[in-house]
């Protein structure tokens, strides 16, 4: 691994990095919503008729504001902050990345200031500190390349929810799996704190499926599979769920998603297993390119400077 | 309808109240979610509590600890569903005027509303901020060991909305009206 002569001091370095450049994303990223998002709430109020769902946008848009002049987390279930790394094996800080995760992890958590959420399954004990067990949560994938790309998801509660995975039987297949999906989201969908995003993924077994179902979560809103089979059931999936009526703060109205995302595996020929992964329209979602030098580019947030 | 209602609030007020219409609060309310909910059905209210005519907020909220006292931050709803389970020996033991959170609640809680004369609404989800800022004073905070999210905090609240009513006192359940399973699939 090639480290350049005046960063040699890699830890100096990773701490510069992860204490100042990412904590402070993460703190960003509590109070603003990406690009996308934001558009596509303000965008879906301008198209809204109910006049319960145009007070429950004007309440969201006042909300956004407000976060980004009081500098507050625009909502208090800040989550479990997750990780999602794509790293490039040539990226020089790799071996330290678990550390700046958590040590920016645990920045933010005092600056922002994020609200402790870890929970201790068995004894139902809040650590206090954002941290526990797996958490924050970290994702890997290593690729061929010198660059990383990071995606932060601060998975809040009530938005996940609806969430849910199951292996179906082959005959049972997509027709199944579409309605699972609707009637969850029609159940469930209403307390979630809806506009919602819906990630769902296919694959051979729960676990794929469940981490897919993820990945498509975070996906751009507004971008679309390659594959034109499952570009098709995202936009038959979108259609039905606004067609569910369920409306910002499920009072009712014009659109109910602010995307369904598809991402899939090859299944088994025994197995046809889905999951659902669902957002909420204050989704706090964030990505950052950093290059070899540690340049650091967002890709989400036009404001983070 | 549009109601301005302070709290304590009068069994005939919030028999007034009807599904659809929008409350802003002006005074006391407390915040309890699962945690809270179990320990006070066990232990009973804390010592010279008294919550009849009061209002319950489903809130797990952020505060910070300053010098000067606490400083709310963020004070968006919770999901109200998971209370259902709590709600109605909650409203029974306690005669609380108004409860509020975000999405529906089941059966059992709109039965006791319609028993005891109490009313759900539901502020709109993920404005935390907007919240907050209808609260004027962190008054206090019980069962801190709970941890933040899940202890009784009790805040002073000014024109805090807007507040649906989702069920009401009279049988009106505006999620259940919409959400009911129909032809819609």
């Amino acid at each position: 691994m090639k480290v350049p002569e005046e960063r040699n001091n890699v830890n100096d370095t990773a701490g510069k990095f992860g204490e100042l450049e990412l904590a402070r994303f993460v703190c960003h990223l509590a109070s603003h919503l990406p690009d996308d998002v934001e558009e596509r709430v303000r965008a879906m109020a301008k198209k809204e008729t109910n006049e319960a769902a145009l007070k429950t946008y004007g309440c969201m848009i006042e909300n956004m504001e407000l976060a980004d002049s009081l500098k507050r987390p625009l909502c208090q279930d800040t989550g479990i902050p997750c990780f999602y790394v794509k790293a490039g094996s040539d990226w020089p800080l790799l071996g330290s990345l678990d550390e700046i995760i958590k040590s920016a992890a645990a920045k933010a958590f005092r600056d922002a200031p994020l609200r402790p959420n870890a929970v201790d399954p068995f004894t139902g004990k809040n650590s206090g500190n954002n941290e526990g067990p797996r958490t924050p949560y970290i994702d890997w994938e290593i690729v061929p390349g010198d660059e990383l790309e990071m995606t932060v998801y601060l998975s809040g509660g009530g938005c996940s929810l609806p969430g849910f995975a199951v292996v179906l039987t082959p005959g049972e297949g997509i027709e199944k799996a579409k309605k699972l999906i609707l009637d969850r989201l029609l159940e469930r969908g209403v307390n979630a704190c809806p506009p919602l995003i819906a990630g769902v993924g296919i694959g051979s077994s729960a676990d794929i499926a469940g981490k897919l179902s993820k990945k498509a979560l975070l996906r751009p809103v507004g971008s679309v599979n390659e594959c034109e089979n499952a570009a098709a059931l995202e936009r038959e999936l979108f259609k039905k769920a606004n067609d569910l009526g369920i409306g910002p703060g499920g009072l009712g109205g014009v659109e109910s998603v602010l995307a369904v995302n598809v991402e899939f595996a090859a299944r088994h020929p025994a197995t046809f297993a889905v999951a659902l992964s669902t957002g909420c329209w204050a989704t706090r979602r964030g990505t950052l390119k950093v290059d070899w030098d540690l340049n650091v580019t967002c890709l989400s947030h036009r404001d983070f400077r | 309808m549009e109601y301005h209602l302070k709290t304590p609030m009068t069994n005939d007020t919030v028999r007034k109240l009807r599904a659809g219409d929008i409350v802003y609060i002006t005074g006391r309310m407390i915040t309890l979610r699962d945690e809270g909910h179990a320990r006070f059905l066990e232990e009973g209210a804390p010592e010279g509590l008294d919550l009849k005519g009061a209002v319950l907020y489903h809130c797990g909220p952020i505060v910070a600890k300053k010098e000067s006292g606490f400083e709310l931050v963020s004070a968006g709803p919770t999901t109200s569903m998971r209370l259902e389970k709590y709600e109605a020996d909650f409203i029974e033991k306690t005669g609380i005027s108004l409860i509020v959170g975000k999405g529906g609640m089941g059966d059992k809680t709109e039965a006791a509303c319609r028993e005891y004369g109490s009313v759900h609404g539901i502020f709109p989800g993920g404005c935390a901020v907007a919240a907050a800022t209808h609260i004027t004073k962190v008054a206090g905070v019980i069962w801190e060991d709970l941890g933040m999210p899940e202890a009784m905090w009790i805040f002073d609240a000014e024109e805090f909305g807007p507040v649906t009513v989702n069920i009401d006192a009279a049988g009106g359940n505006l999620m259940k009206r919409r959400h009911s399973k129909g032809d819609v699939l």
